[in-house]
C-alpha cells in the first residue's frame, strides 16, 4: 500500500467532468434524491434525539472498543461461529484463503460489502480460481463492467439506466432500451443459477452485537439474505469499530441507518445471524466464519483528532448532500470510501502521502457535518489533514510560497490595502493571466471593481 | 457604540462600493465606525489551506488592530465565521487565546449585526416588488446562522425573496479550493446557475461567493446580476 502512486483528485475528477459529463448529472438526481428523502424521514421521529443517542453509543463503543470486541467474540464462538483477526488487508485475504481451500470453494456468491472491496477480496478470490459474484444490483452492474463502486451505498450511482440498458444488451442479451425492471429480472435470472450453486457466501456487517454474538446486515434487495444463508458457507469481513453493545442497539441503529440512508424507515430485509444451521435445523450455512479486520483502524483509534471517524456507520448521508461528491461521484477518490468520509479516512488508511489530496476536495461547507447521523465534524477533521499534509510538505505546487507571501503583505497594511484595492481594478485583469489566476480565469471572468449591481456581468 | 468595519480583503479588492454601504449603513443606525488599517486579513484563507502558524499570527494581527473596539463587523460572512467560529480554537493553545475569545463574541457578520444587535431595518416598502434570489455563504448559513437576519432586512423592506432549488448548496468558491480544484469548483458554481429562478439579481451577503458566481456567469455569457447584501440595503434606505 505505501507505494501505491499518490491519489491525484484533481486530474481524476476533471477527467470525469471532461469526458463523462454524463456522470454529474446522475449522480446529481440520485444523491439530491436521497437527500430529499433523508430529510423527510427524519421529519418522522425525535431526529436530534435519535441522533444524539446514536452519536453518544458509537463514541462509547470506541473508548471500550477491545471490552466489547472480546465480549463479540466470546458470544460468537459459543453460538457456534468461528471467529478470526487480521492485522491488514493481507491478513484478511490469507485468512479466506485458507478457509476457500478448508471448505473446497470453487464459487462465491457476495452481498454488498465496502471492507471487502477496500481488501481488495474479488481480485484475490478471482487469482485462487475462485468464481465470484457480486449479488447487489448496482455491485454487479459493475463488476460486470469492470469497475469499482461510486459510492458506499449506491455502487453504480455514476450511471444512468439508459448506460446500463446497453451494457445489459451486449452482455446479458436484455432488448434495447430495456427498462429497469427488464434490466433487474435479467440480473436475478442469471444470479439465480449462482446461489444455488456457490459453495460460500460473504457479507459485509452493518453492526455486530457483542451481548448475544449477532452479525447484523440491512439491505433491499433480499441477495444478502440469501448469501447468507443458501451457501454451506457464510464468511462475514467486520471492521473493528463495527461492534455495538447490545442486540437491543439495532433497534435504534438499523433504522437510523435507513433514514440517513435512503430516507426508509427501515431497509426491506434484515438479517440477524447467531450461527450455523443447527442439529435441528433444515437451512442455513454449515459454517460461519467472522474475520474482525483492523487494516489501519487500532491506529487511527488511537489519533485523538481523527479517531471519531470510526464513529461512521456508513449510510452515505454526507456523500449525498456533499456539493463537491455531486458532481464526479466517487471514483476519483480512487479507493472504496469516497466523499467526506472517504477523506477523512483515507490518509488514516492509505498514508498522508498518498492521500493528501483527498481532504483538499472539499470546500468546507459544512454540509457533510449538518447530516451525519453521528456527528462527525468532519469539515474539521477535512482542515486537520491539510495541517498535517502542510506541516509534512504536501501541497500544490506554489501554495505554501502563497500563504508566506500573503502572510507578508498582510504585515504590511499600507501596502496590503494599496494590493488589495488593485486586484479588483487594471491590475487585477492584467493579472488574470498570470500563473496564480490562470486556473481561475480557465472557468471564470475577473470581474472589475464597483460592478455589483451596476452592470451586467 | 464604536464599531469596527472590517470590509475583508475580498470586499476590499472586488466589491469596495459595497465596503462603504457598509459604513453608511452602520453609520445610519448610529455607530462610530473606524477602519483600524492593521486589520488585514482574517487568516482564513492560510487557516483552511492547513498552514496554521501563518493563520495564527493573521488572528492575532487582528486581534490587537480590534483591541479598542465595541463590536467589529464583517461584510463578510465567511470572514466573520472566522473570527467567531474558528479562531478560538486556532488560537487556544497561543497567548492570544483569551483576546482571540473575546474577540469572537464581538465579532458579527454584517446581517446579523444590523438585525440582531443594533436593531437597524431598511424603511418598509423600500423594496417592495423587487423580485430577489439570496445565496446564503456557507459559513454565514451554517457557522453563524446568519441566514433568518438577512432574509429579515429584505424582507423588512418587502422585496420579494424566491425560493431556489439549490439555495443551501454551496457555491463552490472555498477561498482556495476555487483555485485547487478549478473545474470541480466551476461544475459547482453551474449548478447554482442552472437552478437559478428568474430573479432580477441575487444578493449574497459574501464576496467570495459573489465573485464566484458572478465570473462563472460572466465566463458563460449568462446575464447575471450580482449584488452585495450591503449595497441592496444602503440602497432602500437611500436612494439608488
Amino acid at each position: 500500500m505505501a507505494h501505491e502512486p499518490r491519489i491525484d483528485y484533481r486530474v481524476n475528477a476533471e477527467t470525469i467532468l471532461r469526458d463523462t459529463p454524463g456522470v454529474r448529472e446522475a449522480v446529481t438526481r440520485a444523491t439530491t434524491h436521497f437527500d430529499g428523502s433523508r430529510e423527510r424521514a427524519y421529519g418522522e421521529v425525535d431526529e436530534t434525539a435519535l441522533r444524539d443517542w446514536a452519536a453518544g453509543l458509537r463514541r462509547h463503543v470506541l473508548a471500550n472498543l477491545e471490552r466489547y470486541l472480546l465480549q463479540a467474540e466470546e458470544r460468537l464462538t459459543a453460538n457456534g461461529v468461528e471467529v478470526h483477526w487480521a492485522d491488514d488487508a493481507e491478513d484478511a485475504l490469507a485468512i479466506l484463503e485458507t478457509l476457500v481451500q478448508r471448505h473446497e470453494v470453487r464459487r462465491v456468491v457476495k452481498g454488498k460489502s465496502m471492507l471487502s472491496e477496500e481488501i481488495g477480496t474479488n481480485a484475490a478470490l478471482e487469482g485462487l480460481g475462485v468464481e465470484v459474484f457480486e449479488t447487489d444490483l448496482g455491485e454487479y452492474i459493475i463488476q460486470l463492467a469492470h469497475e469499482h463502486p461510486s459510492h458506499i451505498i449506491a455502487p453504480a450511482i455514476h450511471r444512468s439506466v439508459e448506460d446500463i440498458a446497453a451494457q445489459f444488451e451486449t452482455q446479458l442479451g436484455t432488448a434495447p432500451n430495456a427498462d429497469p425492471d427488464a434490466l433487474a429480472a435479467a440480473a436475478r435470472a442469471r444470479l439465480r443459477e449462482a446461489f444455488l450453486t456457490a459453495d460460500m457466501g460473504i457479507t459485509g456487517a452493518n453492526f455486530v452485537a457483542a451481548d448475544s454474538g449477532t452479525v447484523a446486515l440491512v439491505e433491499n434487495e433480499g441477495n444478502i439474505r440469501i448469501s447468507t444463508s443458501v451457501p454451506r458457507v457464510h464468511v462475514a469481513f467486520v471492521g473493528i469499530e463495527k461492534v455495538v453493545p447490545r442486540l437491543a442497539d439495532l433497534g435504534g441503529l438499523l433504522p437510523l441507518i435507513s433514514r440517513a440512508a435512503t430516507g426508509q424507515r427501515l431497509g426491506n430485509y434484515v438479517s440477524l445471524i447467531s450461527g450455523p444451521r443447527r442439529a435441528d435445523e433444515p437451512h442455513g450455512p454449515e459454517a460461519v466464519h467472522v474475520i474482525f479486520v483492523d487494516n489501519g483502524r487500532s491506529a487511527l483509534l488511537d489519533d485523538p483528532e481523527q479517531g471519531e471517524a470510526l464513529a461512521c456507520i456508513r449510510c452515505g448521508a454526507c456523500l449525498n448532500t456533499c456539493p463537491v461528491f455531486r458532481q464526479t461521484g466517487g471514483h476519483p477518490y480512487q479507493w472504496a470510501y469516497s466523499g467526506p468520509i472517504g477523506a477523512v479516512l483515507a490518509p488514516a488508511l492509505l498514508g498522508l502521502e498518498r492521500a493528501w489530496m483527498l481532504p483538499q476536495a472539499s470546500t468546507l461547507c459544512g454540509a457533510c457535518e449538518d447530516v451525519c447521523p453521528v456527528r462527525i465534524p468532519l469539515p474539521r477533521m477535512l482542515v486537520t489533514w491539510r495541517q498535517r499534509a502542510a506541516a509534512a510538505g504536501y501541497g500544490f505546487a506554489g501554495e505554501a510560497m502563497a500563504v508566506k507571501a500573503y502572510r507578508w503583505m498582510a504585515a504590511r497594511p499600507g501596502l496590503f490595502h494599496r494590493a488589495t484595492r488593485l486586484v479588483g481594478g487594471p491590475l487585477g485583469q492584467a493579472l488574470g493571466s498570470a500563473p496564480v489566476l490562470r486556473e481561475w480565469t480557465r472557468y471564470r471572468d475577473l470581474p472589475g471593481a464597483d460592478d455589483d449591481g451596476r452592470d451586467e456581468t | 457604540m464604536r464599531v469596527a468595519l472590517f470590509p475583508s480583503c475580498m470586499t476590499e479588492g472586488f466589491f469596495p462600493q459595497a465596503a462603504e454601504d457598509a459604513r453608511w449603513l452602520l453609520e445610519r443606525a448610529g455607530a462610530e465606525v473606524t477602519t483600524p488599517p492593521a486589520a488585514t486579513c482574517c487568516g482564513q484563507p492560510a487557516y483552511s489551506t492547513g498552514y496554521s502558524a501563518e493563520a495564527v499570527e493573521m488572528v492575532a494581527q487582528c486581534v490587537d488592530a480590534f483591541a479598542d473596539a465595541d463590536y467589529v463587523v464583517l461584510p463578510s460572512g465567511s470572514c466573520a465565521s472566522m473570527l467567531r467560529r474558528f479562531a478560538p480554537g486556532l488560537m487556544a493553545a497561543t497567548d492570544t487565546a483569551a483576546a482571540a475569545d473575546a474577540l469572537a463574541v464581538r465579532s458579527y457578520e454584517l446581517a446579523q449585526f444590523l438585525d440582531g444587535v443594533i436593531g437597524w431595518h431598511p424603511p418598509a416598502d423600500a423594496l417592495a416588488g423587487r423580485r430577489l434570489v439570496m445565496h446564503h455563504g456557507c459559513h454565514a448559513l451554517r457557522e453563524l446562522h446568519a441566514a433568518g437576519a438577512a432574509e429579515r432586512l429584505l424582507q423588512a423592506a418587502g422585496a420579494e425573496l424566491l425560493p431556489w432549488e439549490a439555495q443551501t448548496e454551496c457555491c463552490g468558491f472555498g477561498g482556495a479550493f476555487a483555485v485547487k480544484m478549478p473545474a470541480v469548483s466551476a461544475a459547482m458554481a453551474d449548478r447554482k446557475l442552472d437552478t437559478l429562478p428568474a430573479a432580477e439579481m441575487l444578493v449574497s451577503a459574501d464576496p467570495g461567493c459573489l465573485l464566484q458566481l458572478a465570473g462563472r456567469a460572466g465566463a458563460r455569457g449568462l446575464g447575471l446580476t450580482v449584488r452585495h447584501l450591503a449595497s441592496l440595503l444602503r440602497e432602500a434606505a437611500d436612494g439608488p
